[in-house]
């Protein structure tokens, strides 16, 4: 699946970005508020049209495809948001939110689903995500965040998707709750064969699930590769400064290393040559000027920076 | 901002320019009655007829028909009424607006204050009698019709008590002009004023109570007490002043309509010669040209009102300023 | 002693009766030390901050217990008392710093409001401090700043202009609740390192809610740990994150992915959910939640030591503490 997109009029909040979702991994979009990782995970399912670029999935290019012959390939595609709440419509039951994609959308073999094929998928589906079957009774304020959200995977998954673009999904939830999250995307992917692309902005959370990393800084890609190489050897400074800024859960007794300078520039106007440059650590003259571009390094990873820290 | 101001302000230019186009179109461009017999009035004779038709430019193409119009209503200000007798229309418009400003005005200043005051008594002291009391007198204000309360007011004042010490002072009724007699005036208006108002104070401080008790969650709220100010403080200036965006609104738009001819009521029960009383003359007498001049200048005044309001909004909230 | 609470509970009406959100909290706090209190959302560690500022305001609301600040009962003081303590003596900071300035104001204006509310001052003398306390909190720019509105500023400006103002009466105690939450990574690790530094330069003690146990890990020397409004555990951070006490401390730091070191295949979580206060159970809150779950668990523990801390669980008592935490230091 090749990507690109960008040239907003007045804000590019993405700019330019490629970038492939291979079968059966787990992509992470890594990055801090204003970087565009929302925003790409929703380009990717079409719910935000690039003004500019390609989105191809499976071949089919969904970039300009009108909604008609999008419908179909929706199915394959699904996602989960951070507000668990927001998300679930208050006055309906569970099982009606969770069979509306069913009903909505024709069976396998074409024709609609009967009554009884989903009460029987509503009742696989609570066993998948491991909530009891009297939840479908029962409406989504009875339910804490992290059962809510338990529904919100539910529906997302009600029609077997291939693909799920997760964006935050953990990030509104209580440490203990998020442990039991992460380990039910684990589980399903394990169990259904999923491909993830999964936004966050919890460096931790990301290393756990993800097999690949994208690391995003003001509507960019500045680097992308394996999580483990990424987030053990960072090449790009952004990314390195982006890992020692998270506190960790363990008293050290050498002192910590100074944080990152200054806030995240306006995206309405990056600065010239490398958009980082106004808070990198190594700075050199080259980097006010020249833009850098994302390139291979000699591991495989990909970097946007002139000089990278790692990989080569 | 003064951007912002001078593009409101051409906005406000554009709306009024639009609006006399669709009045015009109304009154005049029909299609299927003939405006000269509707200016000209029942059984207008056909000399009349001519003359009107002539004077109207209604044999010419409507650009210039609606030029003509505006011509009389704003330049020359000879638009007639046939049906009154040949009155001259906009002198009689301006005759009534000062009734009408002057009613109106001195409302608003006593609901604005009245409302403010019991708004925020209400909210500082939530949940305790005082607040359940005045939002009980609120509700009452609410519900008791202007006329009623207009009469009752005249029924006690002008005749069953007018002789005790309590209101001999009260005049008869009708209107006394500021400039030839102030006190006068105040004493004319007085009693209209506080009938007027009534409706207003209810409606205004239960808002006001509610936007300032909505408000109370809000974190700064918190932050303004944590920060060691006193109650009266924390309500006067950091309550009050984010909770007046509603306020202001509706103020904006009950002001302009009510100099624009809503007070037609209280008008009427006073026996003040106001820009509503003038309207429902016109319409009961089905004389147009006074109709649209009425219709226009109460346009007139809500489009400004909205102009006023929009640049308090400015004043009141700088993330408007900035367009966010 | 800075600050010593004892036995803090904080009921509040909930259905037509009074629910304890917080119960029997105690905890002290040393001059410029930095005390941490962790829980996850409902533990009823921002209850207790607002209890010691005084600002719990729900009609019906009951506070008992003590809270002394500097030898002074704070439960049950006057307001104008109070008033005059908060933003001068004791001053807080807030989650959200977008929401938690007045819209309307300009920041500058809204810091010399708490200065002037506290001491005769004039105006100019008041925006001057006001515009050198924002310079010390690393803003660029401090008088440009100043003459800001809160939606103007980046949210790390926002959050030092925030500690700017509670530090403007340069208060005993800063009680900081959740002050990063709401910001990135990059910007969290600034203010973090600002809050460090308080006490150096401004001989600060700091009372920091969060949720976040790396953020205690590196910010606290002491950390209070509250499940379901009662103290599981408290003691030295250092002691506390290598050798935890209570189940759920353990449990709930080893439900954290770690971001270095190899990458567990299943992340150890808590089964469940905390329990809602009116539905807290008689005996150990976490009872529910644990695995070394037993009979005795039903009787409600007390604080018992066990190393350096103390903690509300039986196990320290029968003589059968938890294992040490394995870490791996492995970092790049």
């Amino acid at each position: 699946m090749t990507y690109r997109v960008g040239r907003g009029q007045v804000l590019r909040a993405l700019d330019g970005v490629s970038l492939a979702v291979r079968p059966g991994e787990v992509l992470g979009l890594v990055g801090e508020s204003g970087c565009g990782k929302s925003t790409l995970g929703r380009c990717l399912l079409r719910l935000v049209q690039p003004s500019s670029g390609r989105v191809v999935f499976d071949g089919t290019d969904i970039t300009t495809l009108p909604e008609r012959r999008l419908r179909p390939l929706r199915q394959d595609m699904q996602m989960v948001f951070q507000d668990s709440y927001a998300a679930l419509n208050p006055r309906r039951r569970v099982g009606d939110l969770i069979a509306e994609p069913l009903r909505v959308h024709p069976a396998p073999g074409g024709g609609r689903r009967s009554r009884a094929d989903i009460a029987a998928r509503l009742a696989e589906l609570m066993d998948l995500v491991g909530l009891p079957q009297a939840a479908l009774e029962r409406y989504p304020h009875e339910f804490s965040g992290g059962q809510r959200q338990r529904i919100n995977i539910a529906r997302a998954l009600a029609l077997s998707p291939r693909l799920v673009v997760a964006d935050e999904p953990v990030a509104a939830l209580d440490v203990s709750i998020q442990a039991q999250i992460v380990n039910l995307f684990m589980d399903l992917r394990d169990r259904l064969g999923l491909t993830y692309v999964f936004v966050a902005h919890d460096l931790a959370v990301v290393r756990q699930i993800s097999t690949r990393v994208a690391v995003m800084y003001l509507g960019a890609i500045v680097e992308l590769g394996e999580a483990d190489a990424v987030l053990h050897h960072p090449a790009h400074p952004y990314t390195a400064a982006l890992i020692a800024a998270v506190p960790e859960p363990v008293v050290r007794k050498e002192g910590l290393p100074p944080p990152l300078r200054g806030d995240v520039p306006s995206p309405i106007a990056p600065p010239p040559g490398c958009r980082f440059h106004t808070r990198c650590p190594v700075v050199r003259d080259r980097c006010r000027v020249d833009p850098p571009v994302l390139h291979a390094l000699a591991d495989g990873r990909e970097v946007v920076c002139h000089y990278p820290l790692a990989g080569e | 901002m003064v951007m912002s101001v001078l593009r409101r302000l051409g906005q406000t230019l554009f709306v009024l320019f639009g609006i006399s186009v669709l009045v015009f179109l109304v009154f005049f461009a029909t299609p299927g009655a003939d405006p000269t017999a509707r200016i000209a009035g029942r059984n207008a004779s056909p000399e009349t007829m001519a003359r009107v038709r002539v004077e109207y430019g209604f044999d010419r193409p409507l650009p210039v028909q609606y030029a003509r119009m505006m011509e009389k209503l704003f330049v020359t200000r000879d638009l007639t009424s046939y049906v009154n007798r040949g009155q001259k229309v906009v002198p009689e418009i301006l005759e009534a607006a000062p009734v009408t400003v002057s009613l109106v005005s001195g409302a608003a200043l006593i609901w604005v204050v009245l409302s403010v005051a019991m708004g925020m008594t209400a909210a500082a002291l939530r949940g305790g009698w005082v607040d359940r009391g005045l939002m009980m007198l609120g509700l009452v204000g609410i519900s008791i019709p202007v006329f009623w309360l207009g009469q009752v007011v005249n029924l006690v004042t002008q005749s069953r008590y007018h002789d005790s010490w309590l209101f001999s002072w009260v005049p008869g009724l009708g209107y006394v002009p500021l400039t030839e007699d102030p006190l006068g005036w105040f004493r004319a208006l007085v009693l209209p004023w506080l009938t007027l108002a009534v409706l207003f104070v209810g409606i205004y401080s239960r808002v006001l109570r509610a936007d300032l008790v909505a408000v109370q969650s809000e974190d700064f709220m918190r932050t303004a007490r944590a920060k060691g100010l006193s109650p009266v403080r924390v309500l006067l200036v950091h309550g009050l002043r984010t909770s007046m965006i509603t306020f202001v609104s509706l103020f904006g738009l009950d002001f302009a309509q009510l100099v624009g001819g809503g007070a037609l009521l209280t008008e009427v029960v006073f026996g003040l010669q106001g820009v509503g009383r003038l309207t429902y003359q016109a319409l009961s007498n089905l004389d147009l040209p006074l109709i649209m001049a009425t219709v226009m200048y109460s346009a007139v005044f809500v489009v400004i009102a909205n102009a006023v309001v929009d640049m308090l909004y400015l004043f009141l909230d700088p993330r408007v300023r900035d367009g966010r | 002693m800075l600050l010593a609470v004892r036995d803090l509970t904080v009921a509040l009406p909930i259905g037509g009766r009074l629910v304890p959100i917080v119960e029997s909290v105690s905890f002290t706090l040393g001059a410029r030390e930095i005390l941490g209190i962790v829980g996850e959302s409902g533990s009823g560690k921002s209850v207790t901050s607002l209890a010691v500022m005084g600002l719990i305001d729900v009609p019906g609301a009951r506070v008992s217990g003590s809270v002394r600040f500097r030898g002074r009962e704070l439960v049950g003081l006057a307001p104008r008392a109070y008033r005059a303590l908060r933003g001068r003596e004791i001053a807080m900071i807030f989650q959200d710093p977008m929401t938690a300035f007045t819209p309307v104001y300009t920041v500058g204006r809204q810091i010399d409001e708490q200065i002037r509310a506290h001491q005769k001052i004039s105006r100019t003398d008041a925006r001057a401090r006001t515009v050198r306390l924002l310079g010390d909190m690393g803003v660029p720019d401090p008088e440009r700043v100043a003459g800001r509105h809160p939606h103007q500023l980046s949210g790390g400006l926002r959050q030092r202009a925030m500690i700017a103002m509670a530090l403007s009466c340069n208060p005993a105690l800063l009680i900081a609740d959740e002050p990063t939450t709401a910001l990135d990574v990059t910007v969290q690790a600034q203010i973090l390192d600002l809050l460090r530094g308080l006490r150096r330069e401004y001989g600060s003690s700091v009372l920091l809610i969060t949720h976040d146990m790396g953020v205690v890990a590196e910010t606290c020397d002491r950390t209070l740990v509250l499940y379901s409004g009662l103290v599981a555990e408290r003691g030295p951070t250092g002691a506390l994150f290598a050798q935890p006490g209570h189940p759920y401390t353990a449990a709930l730091l080893d439900s954290i992915p770690p971001l270095h070191g190899p990458r567990p295949a299943r992340l150890p979580s808590i089964p469940g959910s905390p329990p809602a206060p009116a539905e807290r159970p008689a005996g150990c809150p976490f009872a529910p939640r644990c695995v070394y779950v037993q009979d005795s668990c039903a009787v409600r523990p007390p604080l018992v030591a066990c190393g350096e801390q103390d903690v509300a669980c039986v196990l320290p008592a029968e003589g059968r503490p938890l294992p040490p935490r394995f870490v791996s230091e492995m970092r790049a």
